[in-house]
């Protein structure tokens, strides 16, 4: 028989422990970093949070008026608008040519494209130091053969940021192209099969069949990916540590620098002043997620 | 089709790219210091060495890390295979109040950059006294807003009938959970399972703040800190570690990736 008490008694169950604790590492936190955005805390306050003093709004008016934060607002903004078109041009690509080119293989391709997903961000940064590293180097070596001589990439102002949006490209487009390879596989055989008796081309049939019927996979990456581009973090704390100077700190970057002087109470303003912008952009595309 | 040898060779070279800097890894841990160093670079190790293995687990301490970090990764799977899918199951199957206001809590909190609740949690888990321990390196991971999304999806897609049959046969509640229900759901246990070994296994920057002393370390500290201290000359070394640290998580994948991709696949998400 069903009984809704004996129900909401064995759901308390289940729940419970989740709630425990997702109050105290991920609910609580987020509360806590909100409090703490309006405080002077500093890293000798540590033994004693709750005795710090209320500052208003001052670590954001700090935050928003300081130099090298809107430097890193500005590398982070190169980072996302380059780097996501980027990965999702290549992450597509991919989906395509694995769906619709290859028959026999499919699964070691699949799986080796994927393989920086699933990797250490410690363990590429080993290896891809070697390749951007200046004479020995990987990549630079390959561009000798055609007599280019390549730069310092890692200490070049101008190449810095360039190199890290390549290595996040190579490391994160698998996990978009596994999200494509589904969304190609919802679309019939008939729709291309129309388009071929109708004439038109491949790169036709890509660009006015399959394209627009991938529109909503398109924007759920671009959503996903977004998000965590937004977060620009892993590549420069293990590359570059945001140099050469700055041109490669982004905001997680830098508010993780402010964490390690101690700045407790600045750094989290940043993280909120970057979740609110994070917020927004999803918002926006989630609404044109919707439309279409 | 005779076209098809040139779509082949696109992929060939695009896993050429992909790979290349893995395979050079593999091989550069068995070459010596100079060879490493050689301009131009050799590909294949011209005299063939394990001694950078016997550094990294005779001068280092390797096995404690490797250690460490099959502990934190199991105890952190462990958690989150038990926990999502009790709440999963309760926020897919089971009426209560504030069933739907959980469920979108969760969700909202997908969206929360890990920036933000870092300090806090730093300092809440350093004033409870856990800072450099196993609890410490644990706890914040043991729950996931995604294990949730995934197993209440899962649970949502079996019908309800399962149910109600254990309830006329007399079973408890908890007990159509564990024996009838959670049975069905081992694609999405699998896909949970792994995708959390592989994201404990690689977390770097909690354990970099958190492990404080080396008998704490888990595999991507100390090879972050190898890579940024003395060592950080010692290539042979670096990239013998690198292999520690990726090897097992490959053959891994590997071994489970059918489930993974299906699993990504079905919930959309990264």
């Amino acid at each position: 028989m069903r009984s809704l008490r004996r129900e909401t008694a064995a759901a308390w169950i289940l729940v419970l422990p989740f709630v425990v604790l997702f109050l105290a590492f991920t609910a609580g936190p987020v509360l806590g970093s909100f409090g703490m955005s309006f405080t002077d805390i500093k890293q000798r306050d540590l033994r004693t949070p709750f005795a710090v003093e209320g500052v208003g709004l001052d670590n954001y008016v700090k935050a928003l008026s300081d130099e090298t934060f809107r430097k890193a607002a500005f590398n982070t903004a190169y980072f996302v608008v380059v780097g996501v078109p980027l990965t999702l041009a290549v992450a597509l690509a991919a989906a395509v040519l694995l769906d619709r080119g290859i028959k026999r293989f499919q699964a070691l391709f699949k799986v080796g494209y994927y393989l920086p997903v699933v990797t250490s961000i410690v363990a590429i940064a080993v290896i891809w130091r070697f390749v951007l590293a200046p004479d020995a180097g990987l990549l630079n070596t390959v561009l000798g053969w055609f007599g280019i001589d390549g730069p310092n990439w890692l200490a070049s102002k101008t190449w810095a940021m360039p190199s890290l949006i390549a290595m996040a490209v190579w490391r994160n487009f698998g996990s978009a192209m596994i999200i494509f390879l589904a969304g190609l596989q919802g679309i019939p055989a008939t729709v291309e099969e129309a388009g071929q008796i109708d004439g038109a081309g491949p790169w036709q049939r890509f660009r006015y069949l399959i394209v627009p019927l991938l529109r909503p996979t398109i924007l759920f990456t671009s959503v996903t990916t977004g998000i965590g581009y937004l977060q620009f973090f892993e590549e420069p704390l293990v590359m570059t540590q945001g140099g050469p100077l700055n041109s490669t700190l982004s905001v997680s970057m830098y508010t993780y620098q402010q964490f390690g002087f101690g700045n407790y109470g600045l750094a989290t303003s940043m993280a909120y002043i970057l979740f609110v912008v994070i917020a927004v952009i999803t918002f926006i595309q989630f609404r044109l997620l919707r439309e279409k | 089709m005779r076209r098809t040898w040139w779509i082949y060779l696109i992929a060939v070279l695009g896993l050429v790219a992909v790979a290349a800097p893995f395979v050079w890894m593999l091989l550069g841990s068995f070459k010596t210091q100079g060879e490493l160093l050689q301009v131009p670079p050799t590909w294949l190790p011209q005299a063939p060495t394990s001694q950078n293995y016997d550094d990294l687990f005779n001068k280092a301490n390797f096995p404690r890390y490797f250690f460490n970090s099959t502990v934190v990764a199991l105890a952190v799977t462990a958690g989150n295979l038990a926990f999502c899918s009790m709440i999963g199951y309760a926020l897919a199957k089971l009426r209560f109040k504030g069933r739907n206001a959980l469920f979108v809590l969760v969700l909202a909190t997908l969206m929360v950059p890990g920036m933000v609740t870092f300090v806090p949690l730093f300092v809440f888990v350093t004033n409870a006294g856990l800072a450099n321990s196993y609890p410490g390196l644990i706890l914040p991971f043991l729950v996931s807003p995604f294990g949730v999304f995934l197993m209440r999806q899962f649970f949502s897609g079996l019908p309800d009938d399962l149910m109600d049959a254990g309830r006329v046969d007399g079973t408890s509640e908890l007990g159509i959970f564990a024996r009838i229900m959670l049975p069905l759901t081992r694609p999405a246990l699998a896909t949970l399972g792994i995708l959390t070994f592989l994201g404990s296994w690689n977390n770097f920057l909690w354990p970099l703040v958190i492990a404080q002393t080396e008998d704490k370390y888990t595999l991507p500290v100390a090879l972050a800190l190898y890579s940024t201290g003395q060592n950080a000359q010692n290539y042979g070394l670096l990239m013998a570690g690198a292999v520690v640290v990726v090897v097992p998580v490959l053959v891994m994948f590997l071994v489970f990736q059918r489930h993974v991709t299906k699993g990504i696949a079905i919930t959309g998400l990264k």
